[in-house]
């Protein structure tokens, strides 16, 4: 082992831990943003409006996440009108495409973990608010969502893990992200044990960083329950 | 503390259950040996074999043909060393990150993969003499014309592999006007040429051009002059490793027999060596 | 042969998860101190750095241990074993804390009468704790299942051939990236809806042991 290859590079590593952090965060604001409408229309009980949540669910939680990388990256460019759509700026940059990616995949889960938090509102707090007249949009921004993200909180801080995990996929779409920058050092220095392990203390620096933050939420967010235990 | 009657019954229950759970356990044990079996059997020990890494990516040197076999120059020339070298080869097929640090840890003996001979690369391995030449050049788009200088590419999207020549010179040279992509292999710099995403590509001059006198590059072309022609392609094989005097005797062999024309023409109509 | 994969990696898996549940629940700190740090580095670290690691690095640390015992010839890990290895340990971390929570969701009283009955520990263990575990574990497992088997794609990247590596040879000669992967996808879709089949009735069948006064008797246990 000959660790001098880290201290050499390790300036390029944390370059590439800048861009995996901006794709998790930006992926995770994208999906805790899309999942509150498909979370509400997965709920209703009409079938004609659940019955979309439903198939992007299952079809974002049934592949993996390298196909879908794959599919929006090279994929969506097999067809001419994408390219010539005012879109494409964007889907010719594997920075985007990879924020994209990872935000629908992210959506669809934090849609399930959020629907959960939903129904595992007390039924009595719901009637309550009925009872004080409370119109359903009101009933939902003022008491039931702001409930709902308490009680996913922890849910959702595992999810936010899974998406620093997952956007080392990027790299597979010539992003340099932390693994994307490793693969690339690694290719020069034919040292990829030495690098790979550096990545990965990395990666778990970021992984504890993210779980003090969500801890630190947590507190913010469930004052109530702190109080009365 | 007594057992009323009907805790008594719940424990001989799950007693008499028991029996039932160790038969399956029984089971899951032989299960386990069996994986234990297969794993074991696939750790295979090295024989007498000589084994033979290519990457599969680099038409039309090698790479996967239709029937899922690996095909092209590099394995034609192997399989003609190892003919003359009178030993039995095996050619696999393994990722181009992958080949010199699996080479280290023996996973194979030598590297047939179209790798030029570099100052980096000779600090890791050795190499047999050249069996090809080659050079860089740019290719783009015929629609669009540009300067293979710094100036002229200022501000394009050049793509190259990652861990080749063509993508180490574009980071050493160019990194600081141009945005450089780095793919895991040939194909997907193709493939976003294709969609449009490269302005141009930097790459050995050979496969190059046998991707555009081929139908999917047709709309592409060379832009500039080679350069770097004083590039050698060699075999790469652990340090100090015997096997590089044999391989270059079999080289010379398959140089001076014919073999070697033989196998050129079938890929170029001109002299690579 | 992503199948294949998966099945392996579900072997090894629980075989991991059990033995690092065992080692976090066990009174011993240096167990409980590796079971801990075993989880945490799987859990902050992606699977498919993982997957290079170990496709790297495992065959030089085995030559090293080898070498110990005087055996200097080459040993090999193929793409295939790596990636079981890889994934396996990546199961087994999450596997960990589910065989966890459903060990401390056995009641302690079951235990000790175990134990006051004059029974062995690996009697208890495996007779009496581990089938009650098991069926509460199931689901969680489940879960572990279902994201393994898209997992198994990362081992494309180190050239194993399964459905996504398969997939992109495929592209590379037909350049219709669309269709293909799309294909892959509705493979997986299908691939999924079979395991969830599978688990389901596998949970079924693990209830039907169920005792129908199982209720009442923790009841009266825990008095």
């Amino acid at each position: 082992m000959d660790w001098s290859v880290v201290a050499e590079y390790y300036p390029r590593l944390i370059d590439g831990a800048w861009v995996t952090l901006q794709l998790v965060v930006l992926s995770g604001f994208i999906g805790i943003i899309l999942a509150i409408p498909m979370a509400l229309a997965r709920i209703s009980n009409k079938r004609c409006i659940n019955q979309f949540p439903r198939l992007y669910i299952f079809f974002f939680r049934g592949t993996p996440l390298l196909i879908q990388i794959f599919l929006i990256y090279y994929g969506l460019s097999q067809f001419e009108w994408v390219k010539n759509s005012a879109l494409w700026p964007f889907l010719r940059e594997p920075y985007w495409c990879a924020v994209i990616t990872l935000g629908l995949h992210t959506t669809a889960y934090i849609a399930e973990i959020l629907r959960g938090a939903l129904q595992a509102i007390p039924a009595g707090e719901v009637e309550a608010c009925r009872v004080m007249g409370m119109r359903k949009f009101t009933m939902y921004r003022c008491i039931l969502l702001p409930r709902a993200f308490g009680i996913m909180l922890p849910a959702y801080s595992n999810e936010i893990i899974l998406m620093l995990k997952g956007s080392a996929l990027a790299s597979t779409i010539t992003l340099l992200d932390l693994t994307g920058m490793a693969r690339t050092i690694i290719a020069r220095t034919y040292t990829p044990e030495e690098i790979y392990i550096a990545a990965g203390a990395i990666y778990l620096l970021i992984s504890w960083m993210f779980m003090a933050f969500f801890k630190l939420l947590d507190r913010y967010f469930n004052k109530h329950r702190l109080v009365t235990v | 503390m007594t057992i009323s009657s009907r805790e008594r019954g719940e424990i001989f229950a799950i007693t008499r259950g028991e029996e039932k759970y160790l038969s399956k356990i029984n089971r899951w044990v032989k299960a386990g040996v069996l994986v234990a079996g297969v794993i074991a059997g696939s750790v295979a020990m090295a024989g007498e074999k000589i084994r033979i890494a290519t990457e599969g990516a680099w038409a039309p040197f090698n790479f996967v043909d239709e029937k899922g076999r690996l095909a092209g120059f590099d394995v034609d020339i192997a399989n003609a060393l190892c003919a003359k070298m009178k030993v039995e080869c095996e050619v696999v097929a393994q990722d181009w990150d992958g080949l010199i640090p699996s080479l280290k840890v023996r996973k194979f003996d030598a590297i047939v993969a179209s790798m030029s001979i570099t100052e980096e690369r000779l600090k890791q391995v050795d190499f047999t003499e050249r069996y090809y030449s080659g050079g860089l050049r740019f290719m783009g788009p015929k629609n669009k014309t540009f300067d293979t200088t710094r100036e002229g590419l200022k501000g394009k999207v050049v793509g190259a592999q990652r861990g080749t020549i063509g993508g180490q010179y574009l980071e050493d040279n160019f990194s600081d006007v141009v945005t450089v992509k780095l793919y895991d292999t040939q194909e997907g710099v193709y493939l976003d040429l294709l969609a449009g995403r490269l302005d141009g590509a930097l790459s050995d001059e050979l496969p190059t051009w046998n991707w555009l006198s081929s139908d999917k590059g047709k709309s592409f072309e060379f832009k500039g002059e080679a350069f770097a022609k004083d590039d050698q392609i060699g075999i790469a094989v652990r340090k100090k490793d015997p096997l590089k005097q044999r391989l270059n005797q079999a080289l010379q062999e398959i140089l001076k027999d014919g073999t070697y024309e033989r196998i050129n023409q079938k890929y170029f109509p001109f002299s690579i060596y | 042969m992503t199948v294949r994969v998966t099945l392996a990696a579900t072997f090894l898996g629980i075989a991991l998860g059990l033995l690092g549940a065992t080692a976090r629940l066990s009174s011993f700190l240096p167990f409980r101190a590796i079971g801990g740090a075993y989880v945490g580095v799987i859990r902050g670290i992606p699977e498919l750095l993982i997957v290079f690691l170990i496709y790297f690095g495992s065959s030089r640390l085995l030559m090293a241990i080898a070498s110990w015992f005087g055996y200097h010839d080459y040993i090999e890990l193929n793409p295939f074993i790596a990636g079981v290895i890889a994934l396996g340990l990546t199961f087994g971390g999450y596997a960990t804390e589910v065989f966890r929570g459903a060990f401390l969701a056995i009641h302690k009283g079951q235990t000790e009468a175990a134990q006051a009955l004059g029974l062995s520990r690996f009697r208890v263990f495996f007779g009496i704790v581990l089938p009650q575990a098991w069926r509460i574990a199931l689901p969680g497992l489940g879960n572990l299942i279902l994201i393994l088997m898209k997992d198994t794609a990362l081992i494309s990247v180190i050239g194993l051939e399964e459905l996504t590596r398969k997939t992109s040879m495929v592209v590379n000669a037909t350049r219709e990236p669309f269709t293909w992967y799309l294909t892959a996808a509705v493979m997986y879709l299908g691939l999924t809806v079979i395991t969830t089949t599978l688990l389901r009735y596998m949970e079924e069948q693990s209830r039907k042991h169920e005792h129908p006064t199982d209720a009442a008797s923790s009841h009266l246990v825990k008095e």
